[in-house]
């Protein structure tokens, strides 16, 4: 017994020597980024039990549609995609076939995709199919920068798990353009935004003390009130479009989110129960020996 | 090993197999009837532990390269195929993406586990370097695993790890160089790298595989080591491996398996760093570059030193110590049970490498103890980089200065005579009756 207190003792000596160590850690790193916001309501697929809100990926899927497409790509998806189970268009009557559900045949008949004609080999381009990967809005890198002020559109495919914060970073980003505090010089095309990790002490004219949080993002605000209709009638906020497109972000981020966390729950309801077979197995298979 | 068979081959196959290829009789009196001390506590199970994290890796291993494509361009995408469009890939994936750090967990447990019951000493020093062996191995396939995803952090990773031998450019101008253009397969790390790196980070698990049996050979000639750091002086001190460790093991590894199944459907990502989900780009360099946690202490000892060469000897060295251990504990006394003032060393020892792990996930000019700040409002006082070399410092001298000293000095409290001795009552028998005679008939 003293010989068990005696190990406890050092051990939690120990952990507690580590924490105050660590309480007392405050990182002096260049990059700074504002505390993410808080998003209103939270995201229905946060937490083990989450599930994706299917309107609100439809809605985000019009924002990305409307605003987002028009400088990034989102290579990794297809518009076969939108109608898989768990995706924003699924429906049940098309369960095993996603690609054949309607919804996503007019989706992707309203896009243009580049092609070769197999009869005579010249470009051209021709409605897109289920089967297609989303269009790029630009047909490569450079032309990107040049239609961006030398800045690259990141692809969007897996924005939601590239970030810190995931879904909410995409949500400040989105709705977190201030003006920027007097003192902060920003170059003509770029914008201040707290919630972009960067360091600004080379552009601030004030005090080494007082450096605003964020960087600076060659992309202006785009979602003013009003910018994207939805046609579900869900007023069209700054906020609410800010939301909708981040949980269609999540979604496109992996897309089969939802799909782990059920498998998850079965699992772990088997493995507890399975774990607790073992135990009682074990207790009386030593039940007499004395060890 | 052999000496305690009572297998007697029953039918007319099982006679003439046994006259060629006795294989059921070695499976019966290695993995059945091989006596193992009977007071083994849950830290011995994780050698079982860490058998099965070996084959979910491999299983997992093998199902993932049949659709991943291992070439610059194209890798990256790959594995977002595997995600999204391979049956049940995400599983597979991220089984074989978090089984890595389980797999680290056991062995630093299973090792730690050799630490304080002396499970290095004589006469177990080949069984104790095979486990280092296996475990500079892991080592070796986790890291090149790690790349394969060709993300931002795989190709920081690669850079940073392959440029380490280019310190040897310091003993042997234009050696170290040349050992890193050999290792890249160019002038920089690419797709010539990625090519070689699946190549190895396939072979490699197979040649842990291949030590392990090595490992357990090992372990069945002088048998367990046990906490009372006792050798088993009778038949009443043991109990045949199966069933009592079969269903010991078997509830530890599945109680592991609810750990493992946590992060693999709740947290997949959260042992992982978000950089790596950006397509690896060699222009753009990460603001800061962290190895896995697994790798953390290491990579902090690396950092703690100024001069290149020497934070990577200081780096190879601090697992060289292991391979050495047998030699360096002077101690007598097997299990740290009986080694009060070892034990306490032991846990500094643990709760260094966990400091040290920590102070590898921080940048070296972060403030463990910030005093005030500078002209350009950058915090001083206690810095990163000086924790971590106060903890290196014990790290080593924990394996060169206490454990030989402390074997010559340390008075260890009274070792019982049997390992059956400290469980029983004064004057009881070794062994309540019929407690081995016949398990299997029991209930």
């Amino acid at each position: 017994m003293l010989r068990k207190s005696a190990l406890i003792r050092t051990a939690v000596a120990g952990l507690g020597l580590l924490a105050v160590i660590g309480a007392g850690s405050v990182a002096g790193a260049a990059t700074t980024q504002a505390p993410l916001k808080e998003v209103p309501g939270g995201f229905s697929f946060e937490g083990p039990l989450g599930k994706f809100d299917q309107a609100s990926m439809q809605r985000g899927f019009k924002v990305y549609a409307e605003v987002c497409a028009s400088c990034h790509a989102m290579s990794l998806m297809s518009y076969r995609n939108l109608c898989q189970p768990g995706g924003p268009f699924y429906d049940e009557r098309w369960k095993d076939h996603p690609a054949e559900s309607p919804y996503c045949k007019a989706i992707a008949a309203d896009v243009k995709v580049p092609d070769i004609d197999p009869d005579t080999g010249d470009a051209i381009q021709r409605p897109a199919t289920p089967a297609d990967h989303f269009r790029s809005p630009f047909p490569n890198e450079p032309a990107a920068r040049a239609s961006n002020g030398g800045a690259l559109p990141p692809d969007l495919s897996v924005m939601a798990r590239a970030r810190e914060g995931g879904p909410q970073y995409i949500y400040s980003i989105l709705t977190g353009y201030v003006a920027p505090p007097a003192g902060l010089t920003i170059a003509p095309g770029k914008f201040y935004n707290p919630y972009m990790p960067g360091d600004l002490g080379s552009s601030w004219s004030g005090s080494k003390t007082t450096v605003p949080l964020g960087g600076v993002i060659a992309m202006p605000f785009q979602l003013t009130a009003g910018r994207v209709t939805f046609d579900d009638g869900t007023p069209s906020t700054t906020s609410q479009q800010a939301k909708d497109v981040a949980t269609f972000l999540a979604w496109t981020a992996e897309p089969k989110q939802q799909e782990r966390k059920e498998a998850g729950l079965a699992v772990m309801i088997y493995l507890i129960f399975f774990t607790g077979i073992l135990y009682l197995s074990y207790r009386r298979i030593w039940r007499d020996v004395a060890h | 090993m052999s000496g305690h068979s009572t297998y007697e081959p029953k039918t007319g196959i099982e006679r003439w197999l046994d006259a060629r290829l006795p294989i059921i009789r070695f499976a019966k009196e290695t993995a059945i009837d091989f006596p193992t001390p009977k007071n083994l506590n849950y830290w011995y199970t994780f050698g079982g532990i860490l058998a099965v994290c070996l084959v979910v890796q491999i299983l997992t291993g093998v199902i993932l390269a049949m659709h991943y494509v291992p070439n610059g361009d194209m890798a990256f995408n790959s594995v977002e195929h595997i995600m999204r469009d391979v049956n049940y890939g995400w599983l597979i994936r991220y089984m074989h993406a978090n089984g890595a750090s389980m797999f680290f967990l056991a062995v630093y447990i299973h090792i730690a586990r050799g630490l304080y019951y002396g499970s290095y000493k004589a006469p177990r020093e080949v069984l104790w370097i095979l486990g280092c062996i296996i475990y500079l191995l892991m080592m070796a396939t986790a890291f090149m695993g790690y790349v394969l995803p060709w993300g931002q952090m795989s190709f920081a990773g690669a850079v940073v790890i392959t440029s380490l031998f280019s310190a040897l450019d310091q003993i042997i101008p234009g050696l170290g160089t040349a050992i890193t253009t050999w290792l890249w397969g160019g002038f920089a790390v690419g797709g010539a790298t990625l090519n070689r790196f699946f190549s190895l980070h396939y072979l490699l698990p197979f040649m842990i595989a291949g030590v392990v049996g090595l490992h357990i050979w090992a372990l069945h000639v002088p048998g367990n080591n046990n906490p009372t750091g006792v050798e088993p002086t009778s038949k009443e001190d043991m109990v045949p491996f199966h069933p009592y460790y079969t269903v010991k093991d078997g509830f530890a590894i599945s109680a592991f398996f609810i750990l493992f199944a946590w992060f693999v459907f709740f947290a997949p990502e959260a042992l992982g760093h978000v950089d790596n989900q950006v397509p690896a780009n060699p222009l753009v360099t990460p603001a800061h570059i962290v190895p896995e946690w697994y790798f953390l202490p290491f990579y902090a000892i690396l950092r703690s030193v100024p001069q290149k060469l020497f934070g990577v000897l200081a780096m190879f060295g601090s697992i060289a110590m292991l391979f050495a251990l047998p030699w360096l504990d002077t101690s007598k006394v097997r299990s740290m049970r009986y080694r009060p003032t070892a034990r306490i060393f032991l846990i500094l020892f643990v709760l260094a490498t966990i400091g040290l792990g920590w102070c590898g996930g921080k940048e070296p000019a972060d403030m463990v103890i910030t005093m005030g700040h500078d002209a350009n409002n950058d915090p001083t006082g206690f810095s990163v980089v000086w924790f971590s070399r106060i903890l290196a410092i014990y790290y080593y001298a924990y394996f060169v200065l206490i454990l030989p000293l402390l074997g010559l000095f340390e008075t260890p409290s009274e070792v019982p005579t049997t390992i059956s001795t400290p469980v029983l009552p004064k004057g009881g028998s070794a062994i309540p009756a019929g407690a081995v005679a016949a398990p299997e008939k029991k209930g």
